[in-house]
């Protein structure tokens, strides 16, 4: 009862916020002082030809006409036209998202095996030099956001030891077809480790980039947390049943420290996400944010509007899904 | 008398310098039941702690020797102590609550170690739990041992505690104010249930408690600790007839349920206090704290 | 435990006199940049293109730290580009911590109708892309120094709102808080006699981090090319050029991407000394 009501007042502010996004970014993008149809023509283009175009996207309504027209739009799936590249909005969308997603795991992944190999590194070595190391790394990781972190890498692996491509997604020359975008997943499945490899090289330093300040946060977060653990009776109790330091730690600490880090990686997560949009610029890959920029530059009002709600959604579902994992990993909750 | 557990001249300090225990000597015989009596404070815990290898970072033994079973743990090498004290000894812990593992189920709380450390197999570890579980008089025990400690009381989580203690079946078991967080009608149930337990399976105990009713109950001899330092240890009978140290006197006196149920609490007379303060202020002038 | 903690927090004194140096030395040479500049930063003199390094065999001499791609002094344009880095972060960060700390601090003492408020605001915020959001207003207010300063106003109050309501909660929640309102006082003046100075050491650290946050924002911008006007040297623009060039004249990239880490770690590490100088009950 209590968590269908909470399902039911989630479900409402979810969608309160993406509303909320919407719009924004429609009274935004719509003051706009440069007329986005008169930079699509040709310089010779007449008055009518633009008066033309702007019916034909709207434009010469009022805002609130366009909110309505653009929400019915939505309602049956339909996020209008690029303006730049004259397609549908939902397709050229869904067609980078999934460039952006891989990165965005990926880069978790790493965040999660560099901080939680941190943590407990910090722990175990508790009260030592060794874990005033991890406290300074943490600190240092943290202050320096992703796209100083990418700038810092291309330096390292792009040039000063080129191990890893600097821009792109996948090598031209591999010339293979993928039946989705999806292609570090498809590689995989298909077992191309040629292939995967490429893909590594091309998602390895953007991915890094994007997960040290995560890995940083993950760091302090779980050692803070382990350490108090640390200091339980259960954990004493272990210790008397002849568990060594490394057995209590991992199986006994560890599984009670992760929940009340979880909904803060959550959240930290989602600015991780946030950040592909600059770090895709910086890399030449080709995913959702890349895309976001070229738009905005272009004025391209539909896209914009599309990709930016698509972020909205993601974050949403994020947040959504670490509320869950922290439901199921509670055995607390689990049974309530 | 050198007991299954003897402990000779343990000096346990802060790593800041201030002493926590000093050269405390006890024994606990085989198959008896000795009670550690003290106020909060006194450092009674520490001992426990000290033998079980389990002293806050911030505290180190400084002197002494630990012999458990014939072999001094003091010379041991870390690991080998850790196992020696796994194989022989156990903890029945202060609170209950906080002393199982929330996010695991009892059942795997109790099988673990004895699979992990004593190399049981699993089918064996889990009869052992569930006769056991029976034996602390939990009702249907297989279910209990799918449970999480938030579905169960801190009487039953306590019984559990127990149980898993006597597992293994340890010669030493250290019960540190096992009643003390417990409701006063759970605290007389799980009080019988530690003696029956103790006798039926012959184990040895160091029983921590600031309670001397409690002592009264269940301990054969007992170590009067003050400040850090033993002050008194003798047989049961004796102490309570013949109480030698002032403090014990005192100590006594405070208790209400021995010698007189009706009476009323004497506080210990300052007048004690501070002699037995000098006292311990001689003693670290002549061991040269 | 607590001799452990007292080695760990030693280096702070050391971690601000550092940070402060740097800081002290990049406003001195904003302040000085005409007189110490060794050339003028707009000058283009394209048969000195790409001229590496002093120390590099075969440089001009004048110019330490090499030459772009069209001839221009580094180190004069690193410089130059300090004053508007420094004005960003000075007055983007105290505009950003004035308005969110106000908004966080009513939100999370007042409560009720003007907490939902501003909660719902900073839910609707924490669902865009910071950086998106950022350009997007960047591209509608079109270039410039005031444009950017109000991008980083507009995309960031909500870190202080956020930072501060919660502070300010579990302020408001204390004991003392309600003796000092039974003693006579009004809310509003509680507020800013009882909570305020208790939530001010985050409120500083919050801020130097947030002129740390104001000067990469910058450069993001200036990176993708939105910043102020494009011959103006900035450290964003100067990284975007490097970044082309990176395997021809690494130099372009390497200055002033180390000015820019030097200083958005100063930042974030001043704020996390004076946190700790000033916060009477740490952790």
């Amino acid at each position: 009862m209590t968590l269908l009501r909470a399902f039911l007042i989630r479900f409402v502010t979810t969608i309160v916020t993406l509303f909320g996004v919407a719009v924004i970014v429609f009274v935004v993008i719509r003051v706009v002082p440069g007329n986005p149809i008169a930079m699509m023509l040709p310089p010779g283009a007449t008055d009518a030809d633009i008066a033309r175009l702007e019916e034909q996207y709207g434009f010469d309504k009022s805002i609130f006409e366009q909110f309505l027209i653009w929400l019915g739009g939505v309602m049956q799936g339909n996020f209008g036209t690029s303006i730049s590249l004259r397609q549908p909005v939902s397709d050229l969308v869904l067609g980078r998202l999934p460039a952006t997603l891989e990165l965005s795991i990926v880069a978790l992944f790493i965040a999660v095996a560099i901080g939680g190999a941190l943590a407990l590194t910090g722990t175990r070595y508790r009260d030592t030099k060794t874990e005033g190391a991890v406290d300074v790394t943490a600190g240092m990781a943290l202050s320096i956001p992703d796209f100083l972190w990418g700038l810092i890498l291309i330096l390292l692996f792009g040039v000063l030891w080129p191990v890893f491509h600097i821009s792109g997604r996948i090598s031209p020359s591999l010339n293979i077809d993928f039946s989705t975008n999806f292609y570090l997943f498809e590689a995989l499945v298909r077992l191309r480790f040629d292939v995967i490899a490429d893909l590594i090289g091309h998602m390895f330093m953007p991915a890094l980039a994007l997960a040290i300040p995560l890995a940083a946060i993950i760091a302090q977060l779980l050692k803070q947390s382990l350490k108090e653990t640390m200091h339980l009776d259960y954990v004493t109790l272990a210790r008397t049943k002849g568990y060594g330091e490394n057995y209590v730690i991992t199986r006994e600490a560890l599984p009670n420290a992760v929940l009340p880090t979880l909904t803060l990686v959550g959240v930290q997560f989602t600015f991780l996400i946030g950040g592909t949009v600059i770090i895709e610029r910086l890399f030449s890959y080709e995913g959702l944010g890349n895309m976001a920029i070229d738009a905005v530059i272009n004025r391209d009002l539909p896209l914009i509007q599309g990709i930016v709600i698509l972020f909205a959604l993601l974050f949403t579902l994020v947040n959504l899904f670490v509320d869950m994992l922290y439901v199921i990993l509670n055995p607390r909750l689990r049974h309530a | 008398m050198s007991g299954f557990l003897s402990i000779r001249n343990l000096t346990v300090r802060l790593k800041s310098g201030v002493t926590i225990l000093r050269s405390v000597s006890l024994d606990v015989a085989q198959g008896q039941v000795h009670g550690l009596v003290g106020e909060s404070g006194a450092g009674k815990s520490m001992i426990g702690k000290a033998v079980l290898g389990t002293l806050p970072r911030a505290l180190q033994v400084t002197g002494g020797e630990i012999w458990l079973d014939g072999e001094n743990l003091l010379a041991l090498p870390h690991d080998t102590r850790r196992k020696r004290i796994g194989a022989t000894a156990a903890l029945i812990p202060q609170d209950p609550l906080t002393a199982l593992n929330p996010s695991k189920r009892i059942g795997p709380q109790i099988t673990r170690r004895l699979v992990d450390i004593l190399a049981w197999t699993r089918s064996d570890a889990e009869a052992r739990a569930l006769e056991l579980l029976g034996e602390v008089q939990i009702p249907d025990p297989a279910r209990v041992m799918r449970s999480y400690p938030h579905e169960l009381s801190g009487g039953m989580r306590q019984r559990i505690l127990i149980a898993s203690a006597f597992a293994a079946e340890p010669k030493l078991i250290i019960a540190d104010e096992p009643t003390t967080a417990l409701d006063v009608t759970v605290q007389k149930q799980i009080l019988r249930l530690i003696a029956d337990m103790q006798v039926r399976h012959g184990t040895s105990l160091l029983f921590v408690t600031h309670d001397l009713g409690v002592v009264s109950k269940v301990c054969d001899t007992l170590s009067v600790l003050y400040a850090g330092k033993v002050v008194e240890e003798a047989r049961m009978h004796r102490f309570f007839m013949r109480p030698i140290h002032p403090y014990s006197r005192a100590l006594l006196a405070a208790t209400p349920t021995y010698l007189d149920p009706t009476g009323s609490l004497t506080p210990v007379p300052e007048s004690v206090i501070s002699a037995v303060e000098e006292e311990v202020r001689l003693h670290d002038v002549r061991f040269g704290t | 435990m607590r001799d452990a903690r007292g080695e760990v927090r030693r280096p702070i004194g050391l971690r601000l006199w550092l940070s402060g140096g740097w800081l002290t030395l990049l406003v001195l040479g904003a302040l000085l940049a005409p007189w110490v500049a060794p050339k003028d930063p707009l000058m283009q003199d394209l048969f000195l293109g790409r001229m590496p390094p002093f120390w590099v065999a075969g440089t001009e001499p004048g110019y330490w730290l090499g030459t772009d791609s069209l001839g221009r002094d580094v180190l004069s344009r690193i410089l130059y580009g300090t004053r508007l880095a420094l004005i960003v972060a000075l007055v983007a960060g105290t505009l950003t911590c004035l308005i969110g700390a106000t908004l966080g601090l009513i939100a999370g003492y007042y409560r009720g109708w003007p907490d939902r408020i501003i909660s719902r605001f900073v839910d609707i915020w924490m669902a865009f892309p910071p950086v998106l959001f950022a350009i997007l207003l960047i591209a509608v207010l079109g270039p410039g120094l005031v444009s950017i300063i109000i991008a980083i106003v507009v995309i960031d109050w909500t870190r202080f709102a956020r930072v501060v309501r919660a502070e300010a909660m579990s302020q408001g929640a204390m004991d003392y808080v309600a003796s000092a309102q039974v003693a006579g006082r009004t809310r509003f003046g509680t507020m800013l006699t009882e909570i305020l100075p208790n939530v001010l050491p985050t409120i500083v650290a919050l801020l130097t981090l947030e002129m740390g946050i104001a000067v990469i924002v910058e450069a993001i911008l200036s990176f993708v090319n939105l910043s102020i006007s494009t011959d103006s040297p900035t450290w964003g623009g100067m990284i975007a050029e490097g970044r082309t060039s990176v395997h021809q004249a690494w130099w372009v990239l390497v200055f002033p991407l180390i000015t820019l880490f030097l200083t958005v770690l100063s930042f974030s590490q001043l704020g996390e000394g004076l946190k700790d100088r000033f916060d009477p009950v740490l952790r």
